[in-house]
């Protein structure tokens, strides 16, 4: 039962993204909306990621040193750490886990709250293709920008751990930069950047299906965006292991 | 010209909301389908323009086959058509004079200035020349009704479908919006369609008339035939109203 619910949703699911990977009617009127959705979804997203990577990056800093590292553990090791895990796994993942509930959210509302009061209706009856016109700006908005999140996310985590050097007086800055630059593989960092191409699709793509599909009003749109945070949010955690053990 | 031939729709719930709808609407008139409310007047619209598939039955737009016509058709045949729904549908993220200028942004190959000139002039048409620049939720609802008829003429529709396009207005803009869609259908020969409950509309307007009574076409004809009827069921739903029901007996 539960299964075959599943496997129509995925259905449906497939039928929109065929729709909405079509080939566009009117290439400049997409192109205004692809510029809109990169401001929208990756621009407006920068602030909560640089702020969320900075203090990450510092605690990460801050408990391996503090806590883990001891005695017989080389004093690069806290730099090491902070880079690996923000580079593997929080600039990538976690940061697209967060954004999930940002974008998503407001995707899944705005075609929602765009389908209760029958303006995609009126796409329709104008001959445009709605799922694609409203739907494919924001994948590919949202994977363009993702890649400068990433690296934005990255940066700012560092930035984090140098204030608990500088500022926090942790450890040395010198160690801190001896172990960030410790055996270095640049793959690492785009294995991240993969991943979050990836992470984008869904983060976008879910939601859209959600808010897409709503019949009635407000009650409806608001359990729609619910649904397709908590949705997106699954899929981005499960496909995370696929692709870690995919990419390594 | 839109035919339907016995165009019959049953919902996945088992609600069978239209049992064989046919008649003909013919171009350069004002269509109106009447009926109380719930009697699938929307459904059949919504089947008409393809929103809703009907179960069987055949719709015919100048002897083109809307049901069995394939997407891309469609999506064509589309462009050709103009809707103004029940709750206007307007894009509330863009301002009324984009609104108005988005089926010609997307669909005519005219310079920016053009099609610029073209939604202010189909905006002065429905004499909203000054309100371009606002967005939809600042203005009233008349307005956006009206907006919505610019916006559904913008690209000089052959079919134009109105869900009930004085709903919720008072009687003198009603009356405006009417002969706003009257003389704009008799201008450009487009069929019009225009699903009521006001019986001021239909009085003013309605040259072909079809009413719907529990999902069958009960009675057709004109405005001037609508009040001299002897079927039972229209007159219920006609002489309804106290106003109607004096006129009747004044003429009698
Ligand atoms: N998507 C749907 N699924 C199931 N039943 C529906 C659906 N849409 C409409 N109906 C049913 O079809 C019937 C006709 O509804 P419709 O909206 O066409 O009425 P209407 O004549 O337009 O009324 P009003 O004048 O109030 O707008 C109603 O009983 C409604 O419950
Ligand atoms: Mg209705």
């Amino acid at each position: 039962m539960l299964l075959s619910s599943y496997l129509h949703a995925l259905g449906r699911y497939l039928i929109l993204m065929g729709r909405v990977f079509s080939i566009p009617e009117r290439f400049k009127m997409y192109l205004r909306q692809y510029i809109k959705e990169m401001i929208k979804l990756g621009t407006d997203s920068i602030v909560i990621v640089l702020i969320v990577s900075f203090f990450i990056g510092a605690v990460i800093c801050i408990q391996i040193k503090v806590n883990i590292e001891s005695a017989w553990m080389p004093h690069w090791v806290s730099g090491y750490v902070t880079r690996e895990i923000m580079l593997l796994e929080f600039s990538s993942s976690i940061m697209c886990l967060i954004l999930s509930g940002k974008v998503g959210s407001n995707i899944a509302t705005e075609i929602g709250t765009m389908r209760v009061t029958q303006q995609i209706d009126a796409l329709e009856i104008m001959g445009v293709n709605s799922a694609s016109y409203l739907i494919l700006p924001k994948i590919a908005g949202m994977i363009t920008m993702m890649p400068l999140l990433v690296i934005l996310s990255t940066f700012s985590g560092i930035m984090g751990a140098y204030a608990a050097a500088y500022i926090g007086h942790i450890l040395t800055p010198a160690h801190l930069t001896e172990g960030l630059q410790y055996d270095f593989h640049p793959w690492f960092f785009w294995m991240g950047v993969v991943k979050s191409l990836f992470f984008a699709f869904i983060i976008t793509s879910v939601p859209a299906y959600y808010g897409y599909r709503v019949e009635g009003g407000s009650v409806e749109v608001g359990k729609a965006s619910t649904d397709a945070v908590v949705a997106s949010s699954m899929l981005v955690l499960f496909s995370d292991i696929f692709l870690t053990r995919l990419l390594s | 010209m839109i035919q339907l031939i016995d165009v019959k729709k049953t919902f996945d719930d088992g609600k069978t909301v239209l049992k064989g709808i046919s008649t003909t609407f013919e171009a350069g008139k004002t269509n109106l389908i009447i009926g109380q409310s719930g009697s699938g007047k929307t459904v059949l619209m919504k089947c008409i323009v393809g929103l809703f598939e009907p179960s069987s039955g055949q719709i015919l737009y100048h002897d083109r086959d809307f049901v069995t016509m394939n997407k891309k058709d469609r999506m064509l045949l589309r462009r050709e058509m103009g809707m103004i729904f029940q709750s206007a549908a307007l894009f509330d993220s863009i301002s009324v004079l984009e609104n108005v200028m988005f089926p010609l942004d997307m669909f005519s190959y005219d310079s920016y200035k053009e099609r610029r000139r073209r939604a202010q002039f189909c905006l002065d048409r429905v004499n909203l020349s000054d309100a371009g620049e606002k967005f939809p939720g600042e203005i009233s609802g008349g307005m956006q009704k009206r907006v919505a008829i610019a916006r559904a003429i913008s690209l000089n529709p052959k079919y134009l479908f109105c869900d009930e396009p004085n709903s919720g207005l008072d009687p003198k803009t009603s009356l405006v919006i009417d002969e706003l869609i009257h003389s704009i259908t008799q201008e450009y020969g487009t069929t019009t369609i225009i699903n009521t409950h006001d019986m001021n509309s239909v009085m003013g307007i309605g040259e072909h008339i079809i009413y719907i009574y529990e999902g069958n076409r009960e009675w057709e004809g004109t405005k001037d035939e609508v009040m001299t009827s002897d079927n039972e069921n229209l007159n219920s739903f006609i002489f309804a109203s106290d106003l109607f029901r004096k006129i009747k007996d004044a003429n009698k």
